[in-house]
Order: C-alpha cells, then structure tokens, then sequence
C-alpha cells in the first residue's frame, strides 16, 4: 500500500536560490510526522509545497500514490488542509470563520456540526462571539476548527503555538495531543519546540539549509 | 515671422495669470505634501506640468483634429484607449498582467458605451462631438480602472494570509478573493457613485450650464447632462467590474496559488508582449 502522502526529491528555488532540496518524505496512514530544524530551514515551505500552495521547482508529491499535480488544486487542499502559523481570521462570528471553507465551496454543514468542533477544541458556546474579542490561543483554535470542518484525510500544522504565549502553547499542546489520539488523520506538525515532538510524533525529520539532515523516532532525533 | 493669430490674442494674457493663480494653488497642496513628509510633490507636480502641456497641444491642435475623416476618429479613440491603459496600469504596479488588464476593461466599458449612445443617437457620428465626448468617457473608464487595480492590489498586499488561510482549506481562488474583488469595484465606484448622488444639488456640470447660457431648453440641457452622466457612469461600471473580474483571475497561477506582487516597470514591448 503507498503511503498516504509522499514526496520525491521535492524542491523549491525563488531567483536560483534553493529553499527546499531534494527532501524525501513518506507519511503512513494514521502517522504524525513531525518536521523540526531551525528558523529559515525551510520546514514551512515544506508545508506549503505540500498541500500546493507554492509549486514544487523539482521533484514530486503523491497522495495515496498520485502525483498530487493530476488532481483539482481545491479538491487535493480539502484532502490535505493546512493550518497556518497565524490564524488569519475574517472579522465576524467564530461561527462563520469555521464554515467559511464549507460555505465557499458551496457544501452545506449539518446542523451541530459546528458546535461538536469548538466542543473538540475547547471552544464551547464560543460561536456567536466576535473573532476580534478573541486571545491569541483561542483565534488559533478557531483556525484548527476552520480546516477540521472540511474533514481532512492530511492535516498539516505549520508551528500552530509558535506565536502564543507559555499558557497558551501548553494549552494546544494539550489540544493537539488529545485531538490526534482521537483520531484517524494523518498529520504533519512543524515545529521548533522538543516539547511538542515528544508529546505528538510518531517520527521526526530533521531539515538544514533546505535539506533532510536527520529522521528517525523522537527519542533518535534532537529537535 | 508673424505669430499665428491665437497667440497675439489679448485674451491669453488673461490666460496666463488665471493659469499663474492655479499653479499658484497646486503649489500650496506641493508646499503641504513637502511640509508634511507625504512624498508625493514629484506625482502630483508632474501630473499637474503634464496636464498643462498636454490640454494646450491639444488646444493647439483641435482645430486640426476636428478636420479629420470620421474613420480617423475612431483610430483616434482608439490610441485614447491604449494610453489611458498605459497609464493606468501603473496603479496596480505588481498586478499580474495589469496592462492587459486595463486595455480590456477601459476598451470594453467606453467602447460598449460609444456604440450604444452613438446607436441611441445621444452621440453625433461626427469628429467635433464623437472625439471630445470619446475621451471624457475613456477618461473617466481610466479613472475608475486606476482606482479599482489600485484597491485590489492594497486588498490583496494586505490580506494575503487570509486568502492564503482559505485556500488551504479548499476553497476555489474565485471564492477566496471575491469580498476583495467587490471592495475594488464598490471603491472605484465612489467618485461615480457620488457625483450622480449629488447631481444638480452639490455638483451642476459645466456641459449643462453652457447649454443653458447657450440658448437651449434648460430641460434638455439636464435631459443630456444626465445621459452624460449615464454614460459615465456604465462605463465606469463596466470597467471596473470587468477589471476586477480578471485581475481577481490573473492573481492566481494555473495551479490556483496566489501569486506574488512584483513591482516592476515595463516598458512598451513587455506590455505588448502581456497581451498574448
């Protein structure tokens, strides 16, 4: 069986300079892959490229073993939804920022169904209330909830508590952990923090200056 | 050498000090912008130097220009057209293909207006009434095109996380840009949208006024100022709600990812060369 998502010497250059090189990756079914590596590794643009929000310079991506270029960009990004380091919201209800991909895309969201998923992230009786009296910790749970909602087959979390204060980041933590322990996703996190890939991973890759320099299980690898 | 008898015309000296006391004004809103750290004295002073040469040359040339077949007028209409989309595209510096852009919202809004009205009759198929009253529309095409690209691009610079947020998620980049695509056209709107709100209480055009003064049935001199006026405002309408449409296509890749902006400055070959 392949692998739910996979990348072959993926690549990507702006002006010839190479920000990704050459990584290669396989994410099973059900599996948290976990990216570390420093700032400017190119662990974000590792995300972007994988659910084609930038186009690869190089190499290939596959979802369930087909080039991922052979499928609708929007349906391949319903399929593998992407939570961004900042929540950039749109001013109004919670309510109508976690239906918004639904919404756009002309689907309809069952009656709940919106309440079950601020109950999953901790955000119950939040849906009437404004984005902009939101916290920091609570608008990023807002944009777990907006791409949850589509029901994704590949969740990929860019740094999700990277601007959040201490109490914050502990509290998503929490959150993720409980959320992918209780599911069936597959699910590849960036992170700079080792507190997160011991919590969540299943296993680690390490990037450098654009390019795969470790991977293994946590305790192998040290973020 | 004798001068032309334009240009011994007491009337001129006039001129020049109605135009003195007006450079005079454009000077204090320089003298502001300086004052102020705006940056804007080059723009406003260059567009103000420009318009001065380019209203005499033609104020030069009408003569000549009305003694043109009819067929040149529409050649005329037409490099109207191309300049005015050169021009403007300037104010979406960036924009993906934002000559192309221009050329075929002014082109569409003022070309669908000329026929109609030259077809309804409000306009005379001759070169004294199609050129002057071509290029006021064109005109106000261009303005409405350089203020819709100019918000879309601001939308777009300022809210690229977010439509960034819901592309991930799947939705279809029409969708993802749609609330900034209405904003360009409800901005560009506003001038049109204004001056037909106020007409005949705050803002009393010049055209009607000269007919009433001029003899004819002040009725009729307001029946065609709002039919000018209407044409005005269809095709600011149009062009602006056709540019927003494609430069809301243009800012995605085939592949639906939101282009970046980048600034540069084409020459006319790399404009030319967008079109195809």
């Amino acid at each position: 069986m392949p692998p739910k998502l996979a990348t072959e010497g993926l690549s990507f250059a702006v002006d010839g300079d190479r920000i990704v090189d050459g990584v290669d990756l396989a994410v099973s079914a059900g599996e948290t892959l976990t990216i570390v590596g420093p700032s400017g590794a190119g662990k974000s643009t590792v995300l972007r490229l994988l659910c084609r929000l930038d186009e690869p310079t190089d190499g290939t991506v596959s979802l369930d073993g087909t080039d991922y270029r052979r499928l609708d960009p929007p349906e391949l990004r319903a399929r593998v939804g992407m939570v961004p380091q900042a929540p950039a919201l749109r001013d109004g209800t919670v309510r109508e920022n976690v239906v918004i991909g639904p919404r756009l895309r002309g689907e309809t969201v069952e009656p709940g169904r919106v309440e079950d998923l601020l109950a999953r992230v901790d955000l119950d009786g939040y849906a009437d209330r404004e984005t902009a009296d939101l916290s920091g910790g609570e608008a990023q749970r807002v944009a777990i909830a907006r791409t949850l909602v589509m029901n994704p087959e590949v969740l990929l979390l860019d740094e999700p508590t990277a601007s959040l204060d201490p109490a914050a980041r502990t509290e998503i933590e929490g959150l993720l952990a409980d959320l992918l322990a209780a599911s069936e996703m597959t699910v590849v996190l960036v992170t700079h923090d080792q507190a997160q890939v011991d919590r969540i991973a299943d296993r680690v890759v390490r990037l450098a200056d654009g390019e795969v320099s470790d991977r293994g299980h946590p305790e192998e690898v040290i973020a | 050498m004798t001068l032309p008898p334009e240009v011994q015309d007491p009337v001129l000296r006039k001129g020049l000090a109605q135009v003195a006391a007006a450079t005079a004004l454009a000077a204090v809103v320089l003298g502001l912008s300086y004052a102020r750290d705006l940056e804007l004295e080059r723009e406003l002073g260059g567009a103000f130097a420009r318009g001065f040469v380019q209203v005499l040359a033609m104020g030069a040339l009408i003569g000549v220009l009305f003694s043109v077949p009819l067929f040149a007028s529409g050649l005329l209409l037409a490099a109207m057209v191309a300049y005015a989309a050169w021009e403007s595209r300037k104010r979406g510096d960036g924009v993906p293909r934002a000559f192309r852009v221009s050329l075929t919202g002014i082109a569409l809004g003022s070309s669908v207006v000329i026929a109609t009205m030259l077809a309804a009759g409000a306009i005379e198929p001759t070169v004294r009434n199609l050129v002057p009253v071509g290029g006021m529309i064109i005109a106000n095409a261009m303005k409405t095109n350089s203020l819709a690209l100019d918000r879309f691009k601001g939308e777009i610079e300022n809210n690229r996380a977010e439509i960034e947020a819901l592309l991930a998620v799947g939705v279809p980049p029409r969708a993802a840009v749609s609330e900034h695509v209405t904003q360009s056209v409800r901005a560009s709107l506003i001038p049109v949208v204004d001056a037909m709100r106020t007409l005949g209480l705050v803002y009393i055009p010049g055209m009607m006024a000269g007919m009433i003064l001029g003899g004819a049935n002040p009725i009729y001199a307001a029946q065609y100022q709002f039919v000018i006026m209407g044409m005005i405002f269809a095709a600011g309408g149009l062009t602006s709600m056709t540019t927003s449409l494609l430069v809301g296509r243009y800012a995605f890749t085939e592949a639906d990812q939101l282009r970046r902006f980048e600034e540069s400055s084409p020459t006319v070959l790399s404009a030319l060369r967008s079109l195809r």
